[in-house]
């Protein structure tokens, strides 16, 4: 099997520092791959490298064999890459299901002319747009709030809205950077669940994540970054009994 | 049957023709219908600009350079060339849009600040050319327009018309027809608005990163909604000047960009029905505030200055927050 993702020997340098360097990894269909770190490990940057927000330094990334290190986000959301924001990006001008219909964005198209004059095909698609929102809204736990304004919504609310949002566009791939940053015990278990639901989809799933518990349960693979550069690689049982990865964290 | 009209979306287009349409009932005098229709042709420019500003969170300080570009194309088609209004219309409408995208994609990759220069420039690079150029706009003199006409149809404000077996005046067939302009400004704006293009000129208001993750194209729906928002402003440029039947250079001015922005912030940004309002009370307050001779500007600013104050979200959204408090104290809720 090729890989989905493919990460080659890939650096960015702000000035002198250099927040990530010379990493390399894979990331095949169908997994939930999860990279973790300390603070300021390089992770969200890594993110945004991936994701076409950062320009890289140097290196390649790669999206089913093809290279995307030079593309705008909005061309790799065409490609199947979506993702989520440790600080949300959501539209607070708007309504809850109005954020997840977005990210139709690319399934809807429709013109000048069937727009301004409001032509059948228009809300035909808008009425599918909107079924297919609603139950995406329903399977990420926040149907109840369909046509709430989204600044009226609970912080845990719209972190669900947000994954709704790149669910919407269909992807191929889906990045989550620290979705479970500032949920409670609870809410951490129901995205455990939602997180596991998107990957039996055959989404795959890349996150950045904190919550140790959380990754180990539903990672398939590993990396761990340390001052930007690659720790350690593998399984969660591998990692666990790394020797660099323990004194890393607990500062043997 | 009250419930299911505050759902539709189109029901501030269905409160503003039954204005639209009433308003003669209570105005006869030649000098108010004037004052109707240009208020009637300037808001609908600004519905257009509120497209830009309002929903896609950009702005234009040079919007009556637009607008100027549209009366003098039209006025200088059929008063020299002997073209007829509609054909000048549409192709100084066109020839905007082809400005407005040129110069669209560089200066809309800046923002705040940034981008309000930039626009300010272009309103006067235009504002400059209307000036200099005499032997074709008659510099800052101005020029005559011909009236405004349908294939062959004339539309004067000294004419006489009959509508459904009514005799009307030219001034009332001015004013129904700027009216009726308006409405499908308004209805196309809004069509717009409810749509994947709509949802994705707000979500470049609302995040821009997000919208660019799910794959908006954030420069394209900029320029787009900046082509759109200058074309209405050529349109209803042309229509003013057969209206006004000369224009000088003011159309095009500073003073005149920036008071189409006022209207937009003033009646509430993103709000079709609002920054309608907002034209309504700005293009009238002047004329309420005449008797004050000298110290008409001062009281204009103080009032502006208020409103932004204590309404910072401008006049039709805060009105409307006010009655839905006022509504759900009514009916027993805590809000």
């Amino acid at each position: 099997m090729t890989a989905l993702v493919e990460v080659n020997n890939l650096s960015k340098a702000f000035g002198g520092v250099h927040a990530v360097e010379g990493v390399s990894f894979s990331v095949e269909a169908g997994q939930v791959y999860s990279v973790i770190g300390p603070n300021g490990a390089g992770k969200t940057t890594l993110f945004n490298l991936i994701t076409g927000l950062y320009t890289p330094t140097s290196g390649e990334v790669k999206l089913n064999g093809e290279s995307i290190a030079k593309l705008q986000p909005n061309q790799l959301a065409e490609r199947g890459m979506c993702r989520t924001f440790q600080q949300m990006q959501i539209c607070m001008n708007m309504t809850a299901i109005e954020n997840v219909m977005l990210g139709r964005h690319l399934t809807l198209k429709s013109n000048l002319l069937t727009t301004l004059f409001r032509l059948p095909a228009l809300t035909r698609g808008e009425k599918a747009a909107r079924k297919t929102s609603a139950e995406l809204m329903e399977f990420v736990g926040c149907g109840e709030y369909l046509d709430t304004e989204a600044s009226a919504m609970s912080y845990g609310a719209l972190k669900r809205l947000e994954i709704a949002r790149a669910l919407a566009a269909e992807p191929k791939v889906v990045l989550l950077d620290e979705p479970a940053a500032g949920l409670n015990a609870v809410e951490t278990a129901a995205l455990e669940d939602l997180i596991r639901k998107i990957a039996e989809q055959g989404i795959t799933v890349m996150l950045v994540e904190h919550d140790m518990k959380l990754v180990m349960g539903i990672s398939d693979r590993l990396l761990v970054l340390n001052y930007g550069r690659v720790l350690a690689e593998g399984t969660p049982e591998q990692i666990r009994t790394n020797p660099d990865v323990i004194a890393a964290y607990l500062g043997g | 049957m009250m419930a299911q009209f505050s759902q539709f979306r189109l029901k501030g287009l269905v409160f503003l023709a039954l204005v639209v349409f009433a308003l003669p009932l209570f105005i006869s005098n030649p000098f108010h219908y004037s004052l109707a229709t240009q208020i009637a042709l300037i808001a609908g420019a600004v519905v257009g600009l509120n497209l830009l500003v309002g929903f896609a969170g950009q702005i234009s300080l040079g919007h009556a350079g637009f607008f100027g570009i549209g009366a003098y194309f039209s006025g200088i088609m059929t008063s020299n060339y002997g073209w007829s209004a509609i054909p000048a219309l549409i192709v100084g409408a066109v020839g905007v849009a082809i400005i407005a995208w040129v110069v669209g994609r560089p200066i809309l990759r800046l923002k705040g600040h940034y981008l309000s220069m930039a626009t300010l420039a272009v309103g006067f690079i235009i504002a400059i050319i209307l000036n200099n150029e005499r032997e074709i706009t008659g510099g800052p003199d101005g020029m005559p327009v011909p009236s405004f006409d349908v294939f062959g149809w004339e539309l004067s404000v000294f004419g006489q018309y009959s509508l459904f077996g009514m005799e009307i005046s030219g001034d009332l067939a001015w004013y129904l027809f700027a009216g009726v302009v308006l409405l499908v400004a308004v209805w196309l704006a809004q069509n717009l608005i409810d749509s994947p293009i709509g949802r994705a000129l707000r979500s470049v208001h609302g995040s821009e990163v997000a919208a660019s993750v799910v794959g908006v194209n954030t420069a394209k729906y900029k320029s787009l909604v900046f082509v759109i928002s200058a074309v209405y402003a050529s349109v209803m440029g042309a229509l003013y000047g057969h209206f006004q039947g000369f224009i000088t250079p003011s159309v095009a001015s500073f003073d005149f960009s920036i008071l189409l922005i006022t209207m937009v912030v003033l009646g509430g940004m993103g709000s079709t029905i609002g920054v309608i309002i907002g034209a309504v009370v700005l293009e009238l307050l002047p004329q309420l505030l005449a008797d004050f001779q000298e110290m008409e500007m001062v009281l204009f600013g103080l009032i502006l200055m208020l409103t932004m104050i204590f309404m910072p979200k401008g006049l039709l959204p805060t009105a409307a927050n006010f009655l839905a408090k006022r509504r759900s104290k009514a009916a027993g809720g805590d809000a």
